[in-house]
């Protein structure tokens, strides 16, 4: 660690620099006020709200069917898995059974969304430390799982594909085949991604003990998803409250050790490789059947709220509802994972470089689009 | 001076100028090209047989665009940098040999000289920096000014190791030295620390740390737009250029390693399409490391100069020195180098531990999880374990 570079007795000021909203590497509109001495980071000040559209108040203004689009871009990278957190708490709240077929799908789709979550995550993460190959490597993988989501709902991004009490369309007939060359061209790509960055010097010096957050202060902070569990802490919705069918499958949760950069990336890689396993396991295990639970065409959930978690690609995906029973919800509140990370930031920051910063940041893997709302 | 050399002199100097930019335009198109093959692309394909007009439209393109002066910057500063840092890139080509008696002027202290040249370029890049008034142009260019600096220690230190071989600065001679056994067959340390202090006073990957996108945005050149831009392009890969054309003289035997046969005109000729060649090839090798590496931090940088290169560069200056004084075979110099390379790649390696010893991440089973719940019920209560409690599986 440099010494302070001020002199002694000279009256001087920290040099303050405002990365964001506009800045290559804040992943979204996110500000982040730093106050450099030379190199060294001394004061940190994160800044949100660039990217707010009021969508937990435009929930209350649309019925149940519509809200799903809304959660499609808040978590944008990860769509369907943002479908997911809402569709399950409004089923909770009706207590609605959901045809098996439709879980599984939902699975599958789930978890292919994941890596493709991560695979973007990798991407430009390669960026952000200053290596320009892997942002490729990594699109290209996401890219062969946008195709298929293309053929399966209709979108690259935007699905609205999950809806309450099952998923929009079954499955195109070509799908098992797709399914089978994916899976075996992911497990390549990732393999792939893996080399080229993970174990490269200059990589280790750049993550290695950079950024690195305890479980406890990470619990404190509300961490959750790879970030939590890159601390120490064996913490995943899909085990600890299985939601789904979750508790059908057998799979790894990836957990660090330092808690650092290094460990926050890595914990993403093998969790790709393990959403494989799922995707395996669900489409050995799918069958035939119908798609959607028997539903009205007006979703009128009784009166009551519901709180449901999911594990998103980012994190603990909360979805609070109070219901009144009428086809619009009353409340709706989101506990987005991105926003919560966002919140162990400072306490990364302390004593980082600038260069840190922005590996700092990236390793929290944020969507401004979840933070803002 | 006769009116006739002064002539002669111009139109050569002409001939070199128009040579440089041919260069540069080649250069913007292969780099894209090479880094497009890394990458699974095809890169530029639109303009031309495959791309090659590219760098022209471009070119075009950077001419005719608006150039911004921004309001508080310093006007004069401002508008001056982009020249400093390109003339001293054009003044070098004065003494380099693009083959047999290719060259506009040899000098006998041509190594002197170009060392003593190609240093002014920071004061341009510093220049650029202060004078944007922009605070991601100041960090950068007190970044580059901290960088270039420190690595002209070790750059300076691998030219002299060689000129120690040859027993002098002109680099025709040098290259004459080399007729028989390149000096990379005898000096593969000075070689691996002429190239790396090289890469790092043009700021490319992996030391691309004065204009890095993802932390300064540019850095010095932030704020420039149109044609003053072009110039510090310009000036970037002529000066690569100029660094790989060193590296082929100092270490590869220029045009002569192994001998081009013909004499007169004929072996100029074909003596500047092999240095040439050789030249391309080392920029294609700095093209891979970009599309490879990521970027060190700046402490690393530095610590990495002062703690690994110039001991290094000095530890290169006295074994060379040894060799030459008791006159030993250049195969001990050769073991010796080698050996000094060995031990600082198991140094590097080493340093962040092993393989094993990196891998902090480990995978639980989900059935372990499941089948021995931790304390607490539910939420955030049932991940409570204390930093030392080993896990499930025990993984470091």
């Amino acid at each position: 660690m440099i010494e302070s570079t001020k002199e002694p007795g000279l009256d001087s000021l920290d040099l303050m620099i405002n990365m964001g909203p506009q800045h290559p590497s804040t992943h979204g509109v996110f500000r982040l006020v730093i106050g450099v001495d030379g190199e060294r980071i001394v004061r940190a000040e994160p800044h949100i709200g660039y990217l707010h559209r009021g969508s937990e108040k435009l929930c209350e203004a649309e019925d149940y069917a519509q809200i799903v689009t809304l959660f499609d871009r808040m978590d944008y990278i990860a769509n369907l898995n943002s479908e997911l957190g809402y569709a399950l708490a409004v089923e909770k709240l009706m207590a609605l059974e959901i045809p098996e077929r439709a879980e599984y799908i939902r699975v599958i789709l789930c978890e292919l969304n994941r890596i493709a979550s991560h695979m973007l995550f990798y991407g430009v993460y390669g960026l952000d430390v200053g290596a320009m190959t892997p942002v490729l490597y990594g699109f290209r993988e996401r890219e062969r799982i946008q195709a298929l989501f293309e053929s399966v709902t209709g979108a690259r991004m935007m699905h609205n594909y999950i809806r309450i009490g099952g998923v929009k369309e079954d499955l195109p007939d070509d799908f098992d085949a797709r399914m089978k060359a994916l899976v075996s061209q992911l497990e390549l790509g990732i393999e792939e991604c893996d080399r080229l960055l993970t174990d490269n010097e200059m990589f280790l010096a750049r993550t290695k003990g950079i950024g690195s957050i305890g479980p406890t202060d990470a619990i404190d902070f509300g961490v959750t998803g790879p970030s939590l569990r890159a601390s120490g802490v064996a913490e995943d919705v899909r085990i600890s409250e299985p939601y789904g069918l979750y508790d059908r499958f057998d799979f790894g949760i990836p957990v660090g050790t330092n808690g650092d950069c290094w460990d926050r990336y890595y914990v993403r890689v093998e969790e790709m490789r393990q959403s494989l396993v799922i995707i395996e396991q669900a489409m050995a295990q799918m069958e035939p059947g119908p798609i959607m639970a028997k539903v009205r065409r007006i979703t009128r959930p009784p009166k009551g709220e519901v709180y449901m978690r999911t594990e998103s690609p980012r994190g603990d995906l909360g979805v609070f509802i109070v219901s009144d029973g009428s086809d619009r919800p009353y409340r709706l509140k989101v506990r987005a994972p991105s926003f919560a990370n966002l919140q162990g930031l400072k306490h990364m920051l302390r004593d980082a470089y600038v260069a840190d910063a922005v590996v700092i940041l990236g390793s929290i893997d944020i969507v401004l689009g979840e933070v803002d709302r | 001076m006769s009116i006739q050399d002064f002539g002669l002199y111009s139109a050569a100097a002409a001939g070199l100028f128009a040579f440089l930019l041919v260069t540069v335009l080649i250069l913007t198109w292969l780099e894209r090209k090479a880094l497009a093959r890394i990458q699974m692309r095809m890169g530029p394909m639109r303009v031309g047989f495959h791309g090659v007009l590219q760098p022209i439209a471009d070119a075009i393109k950077l001419v005719v665009k608006e150039d911004i002066l921004p309001t508080s910057a310093d006007r004069r500063v401002y508008w001056l940098a982009p020249l400093a840092v390109f003339v001293p890139s054009i003044m070098l080509w004065v003494t380099i040999p693009v083959g047999q008696d290719l060259v506009l002027r040899n000098l006998e202290l041509g190594l002197f000289y170009i060392t003593a040249i190609s240093v002014l370029s920071v004061m341009g890049l510093v220049m650029a920096g202060w004078g944007s008034a922009n605070k991601y142009a100041f960090l950068g260019g007190l970044r580059a000014a901290g960088q270039l600096v420190s690595y002209e220690i070790p750059f300076i230190m691998a030219i002299l190791g060689v000129a120690m071989m040859s027993q002098s600065l002109d680099l025709t001679v040098i290259v004459a030295d080399q007729s028989t056994i390149a000096n990379i067959l005898i000096q593969p340390l000075g070689f691996f620390i002429f190239l790396l202090a090289g890469l790092a006073e043009l700021g490319r990957t992996p030391f691309d740390i004065h204009h890095a996108e993802s932390e300064v945005v540019g850095g010095p050149f932030v704020e420039y737009s149109g044609a003053h831009w072009a110039v510090f392009f310009l000036a970037e890969y002529i000066n690569t250029f100029t660094i790989a054309a060193l590296t082929v003289l100092l270490f590869f035997g220029g045009w002569g390693w192994p001998d081009m046969p013909f004499d007169g005109v004929a072996h100029s000729a074909l003596s500047a399409v092999w240095f040439l060649a050789k030249t391309y090839a080392v920029i294609l090798l700095m093209f891979w490391f970009r599309g490879t590496y990521p970027r060190l931090r700046i402490d690393q940088l530095m610590a990495f100069g002062w703690q690994g290169l110039v001991p290094l560069s000095f530890l290169n200056i006295v074994i060379t020195g040894v060799a030459n004084f008791y006159g030993w075979h250049w195969l001990a110099l050769t073991g010796m180098s080698v050996g000094v390379l060995a031990i600082t790649f198991y140094v590097i390696k080493r340093q962040p531990g092993t393989s094993a010893e990196r891998m902090t991440v480990s995978v639980i089973r989900a059935g372990d999880l499941r089948s021995a719940p931790p304390t607490g019920g539910e939420g955030q209560q049932s991940a409570e374990p204390v930093p030392s409690a080993p896990r499930p599986d025990g993984g470091s």
